[in-house]
């Protein structure tokens, strides 16, 4: 557990959207190997500080893989070579002495640099007002155990909507897809007898947001499925194109 | 002295809600469109507030300071939420989810508040639901629940181990389909900076544009801060990176109170610190405790070749390990609540029975349950959570039992808010974990999301409009004000300040530094001469942050590091008034443990003579003056003051 490692990180750096970046290569010496990939983040940019020299900016908050803020590609995988988590749940047990570490933001032409590390995921907000809710006003619902639902279709539910928003879908895929994204969203909601009546507009209403907003179509790679830190299964995909084929033979 | 109005409605406890809503002042929806209100902040109360502003017609400008609503730290709460539905039939009730709540916050919260939470708490239940939150369910299709720590019923709604990401999610869809609907603007990766105020009272903000970096003005009728805790003054802490308690300071220097700042409290599930180069510490949920035991060896050898590496927890037998907490409290045993959980833990480890190299940890074992329930059946309640435990600590927790120590995670103190949730700025309202109305001094699980959601959802849109309907004639205020300006500038001057310091350490270097002071000298055991030294090394610590502070980069622009300064220095200020609120209450209670007043068995003791009040601190000219202390009298009606008891 209290092993050190050293090794050599070529991270992205770009000053602004408009601007041209560049890797740049900092030499990591004596990480703990308990440390997580953010908090050897954390160290760089001591050590730049130190060197009066700007801190790498990156996306992250809680720390504990749940709020989705946190985005790095590293070597070559959206959140990592782990599986089924965030940059934040990563650690650096997972790499070897010597290693070198290529760090990149989300690449993807619906989510713009802002700046080195960290992009401007506001898309998935725009998709999430298209249709991503229930409509029901404060105040106006009747009991919670009025409508009881099979624990199989909550479950299935609970398990679409474990999507934190963190994008990798998009990262991970080819065609720059939000498909995972949007799918889990509206499969857990119209999964429910509560999202029923509102169902078909809603695939509608979120799928054309996405195209409007630049994002590519699925070619069903499964890319997004493998890197999703939170296992969300690309049937919601399909259950999302069932719908919206209904939805369009209705129109 | 000012005389502190809580405007507690008149009438027994249980009508006191009712009845001020039946009387309170109304805005007409014609008029609701010309009334703006800025709410900072979309966590559970955030987001569940500016969506129900939105809804009823009035124009609400939303502000985070992430890249979405949906990232706010309330996502992060494991759990549950609590409400008195009685679903299980085992006896509960609105009275009984008050009292348990009155209790766990050792009898220093606010009676009519509680009891209010208490009421309202099934309407978020119904409210969640119909949005299609996925609570856990039984078989026949109905909700099921847990327990959860201080209480002895089972009133806990749980959606696996992500209870406060499902009830955000669904405040942010709610949310969401009110920027639609154009009745909310959503203003994404930007931080209050300062109130602005017009004639007395709240009438906008300055913000700062974190991408751009440039500052600007935002004018409305009221302005609502839900900006949650300010548990990161201690460096460590399960809160999230970015939590801070700027926004809460910005309003105490503008005249707001702020109440128990003392009040913070220890989660004693998390795991154990584990290196100077750690950056956050990781909660466990308080779940685990339904079938987790909590245990140290009995006997000093065998934590000390624990300690060394030379034995590990599953070697000790059954009859050499101390289960301290189904010992000490044998009624509620595991589940007491939290701050009695971690008391007992730093109890154990003070005299040598920790676990882990450092000494600083206890086991908390799950080989009795999975005996009794199977593997399978402890994965599928735990499984995740038992997932996070070992990536981050590279140890299995099904074979060996997992290892915990207390943590900051919440702070019960905050803004000082009235019965309507107004702080004592006229206009200036606060909700959430950041007033401080509802927990007392110590908080019960599950109990947090409650009270967000209740704030956000059922009692804010109702009591802002008793402020705002006799502002129906105020027109909307320009931002090229004097007042507007002149906030502007002085927001614009600190930034230069902290810019043209230009010393050697870091931001972080020096907050380091400061959660140290306020882990040893403020945090779980605290005494008087503890507290005298702590206040003087913080003066130390404010010393080198103004005179030794180095921010790279320029104001212009992206500049983490200038806005990580901005908010240390208002962690320090509120270092101080925790030191200040700490060394003036002379008595135990909650999450505030004076070691000189203790009983003989170790608990907490309360001095209900002298102390039965809210301690409000107010505001004197600079941050280095010592605040004065007002004081709001508890009364309570309905519910006798005793002795906390958990063992019988």
């Amino acid at each position: 557990m209290d092993k050190n490692i050293s090794f050599t990180l070529k991270v992205w750096r770009q000053k602004g959207p408009k601007a041209k970046g560049t890797f740049e290569t900092y030499p990591m010496k004596d990480i703990p190997t308990d440390t997580s990939f953010l908090e050897m983040m954390d160290i760089l940019n001591e050590q730049l500080i130190s060197e009066k020299k700007e801190p790498v900016v990156f996306d992250h908050d809680c720390r504990e893989g749940i709020c989705g803020m946190c985005s790095l590609y590293i070597n070559g995988y959206p959140h990592g070579p782990a599986t089924g988590a965030t940059t934040c749940q990563l650690y650096m047990r997972r790499f070897q002495d010597g290693d070198t570490i290529t760090v990149e933001p989300w690449r993807s032409a619906a989510f713009p640099i802002i700046k080195d590390l960290m992009v401007d995921r506001n898309a998935f907000d725009k998709i999430m007002q298209a249709g991503g809710y229930i409509s029901v006003r404060t105040g106006s619902a009747q009991d919670a155990n009025a409508i009881p639902i099979s624990k199989e279709v909550s479950d299935k539910a609970m398990d679409a909507a474990a999507c934190i928003g963190c994008g990798a879908c998009v990262a991970a895929c080819k065609n720059g897809s939000a498909m995972l994204f949007v799918s889990a969203k509206v499969s857990q909601l119209n999964l429910l007898p509560q999202g029923k009546p509102e169902a078909l507009r809603r695939a509608k209403a979120m799928l054309s947001k996405m195209d409007e907003l630049g994002f590519g179509n699925c070619t069903n790679t499964r890319a997004c499925e493998a890197e999703c830190p939170k296992n969300i299964s690309i049937s919601n995909i399909a259950r999302l194109n069932r719908n919206f084929i209904v939805a369009k033979l209705k129109d | 002295m000012t005389k502190i109005d809580s405007k507690i409605p008149e009438g027994p406890i249980a009508e006191k809600w009712t009845n001020y809503k039946a009387h309170q002042r109304l805005v007409n929806p014609s008029n609701k469109r010309r009334l703006d209100i800025i709410v900072v902040g979309t966590g559970l109360a955030g987001a569940s507030a500016a969506a129900s502003l939105g809804e009823m017609g009035f124009r609400v400008l939303n502000f985070c300071i992430q890249d979405s609503p949906r990232r706010a730290h309330s996502i992060a709460a494991q759990g549950g939420i609590n409400a008195a539905k009685n679903y299980q039939n085992d006896g509960d009730s609105v009275y009984r989810l008050f009292y348990d709540t009155v209790k766990g916050g050792d009898y220093r919260s606010r009676e009519a508040n509680v009891y209010r939470l208490a009421e309202v708490s099934n309407n978020i239940i119904d409210q969640c639901v119909a949005q299609g939150v996925p609570f856990a369910r039984e078989y026949g299709g109905l909700l099921d629940n847990r327990s959860f720590g201080g209480a002895q019923v089972s009133r806990t709604f749980y959606a696996r181990g992500q209870t406060g990401q499902q009830l955000l999610l669904g405040a942010y869809s709610a949310l969401s389909r009110q920027v639609h609907a154009g009745s909310v603007k959503l203003y994404t990766r930007y931080e209050m900076e300062d109130i602005v105020m017009i004639d007395n009272r709240a009438r906008g903000i300055i913000a700062k544009d974190l991408v751009t970096g440039k500052l600007e003005r935002f004018s409305a009728h009221a302005v609502v801060i839900a900006t949650g805790g300010y548990g990161n003054t201690y460096f460590l802490s399960t809160n999230a990176m970015a939590c801070n308690c700027s926004a809460a300071m910005a309003c105490y220097r503008k005249g707001a109170y702020f109440a128990n700042p003392a009040y913070v409290q220890i989660h004693p599930t998390c795991i154990p610190v584990h290196g100077d180069k750690q950056s956050k510490l990781t909660l466990m949920s308080e779940s685990l405790r339904n079938d987790g035991r909590i245990w140290v060896p009995k006997k000093l050898e065998d934590a000390k070749k624990i300690q060394e590496g030379k034995l590990k927890g599953k070697d000790i037998p059954e009859e050499d390990r101390d289960y301290y907490l189904e010992r000490r409290y044998p009624a509620f045993g595991n589940l007491v609540p939290r701050d009695v959980a971690s008391r007992a833990a730093k109890e154990r480890c003070d005299k040598g029975y920790g676990v882990n190299n450092t000494g600083l940890a206890v086991f908390l074992d799950f080989n009795e349950a999975i005996g009794r329930l199977g593997k399978d059946i402890v994965s599928q309640r735990y499984g995740n959570l038992f997932d996070m435990y070992l990536e981050i600590t590279d140890e299995n927790p099904y074979e060996n039992p997992m290892m915990i120590y207390p943590a900051i995670h919440y702070t019960m103190g905050g803004i000082w808010v009235d019965y309507e949730l107004q702080t004592s700025v006229k206009g200036l309202f606060a909700i959430g974990e950041c007033n401080f109305s509802d927990h007392g001094a110590n908080r019960l699980g599950a109990s947090a999301l409650m009270q967000g959601l209740a704030d956000g959802y059922f009692v804010l849109p109702y009591t802002i409009q008793n402020y705002l309907a006799d502002q129906i004639t105020v027109p909307r205020f320009s931002t090229d004000l004097p007042e507007f300006e002149e906030t502007e500038k002085a927001v614009k001057t600190k930034m230069d300040h902290l810019m043209s310091i230009q010393g050697n350490k870091s931001v972080d270097s020096i907050h380091k530094e400061l959660g140290k002071v306020m882990w040893e000298c403020m945090g779980m055991g605290r005494t008087a001469e503890g507290l005298k030294t702590g206040l003087a090394r913080l003066k130390e610590i404010r010393k080198e942050f103004e005179t030794d502070l180095y921010i790279p980069g320029t104001e212009e622009g992206m500049n983490v590091e200038l806005d990580k300064a901005n908010r240390l220095r208002d962690f320090i200020t509120m270092g101080e008034l925790i030191g200040y609120d700490a060394l003036n209450r002379n008595e135990s209670c909650g999450g505030h443990f004076r070691e000189e007043y203790q009983t003989e068995e170790g608990e907490a003791k309360r001095d209900d003579k002298d102390y039965f009040y809210v301690s409000c601190w107010e505001y004197q000219d600079n941050d280095e003056k010592e605040p004065v202390l007002l004081k709001e009298p508890l009364e309570y009606e309905a519910i006798k003051v005793q002795t906390r008891n958990y063992k019988s």
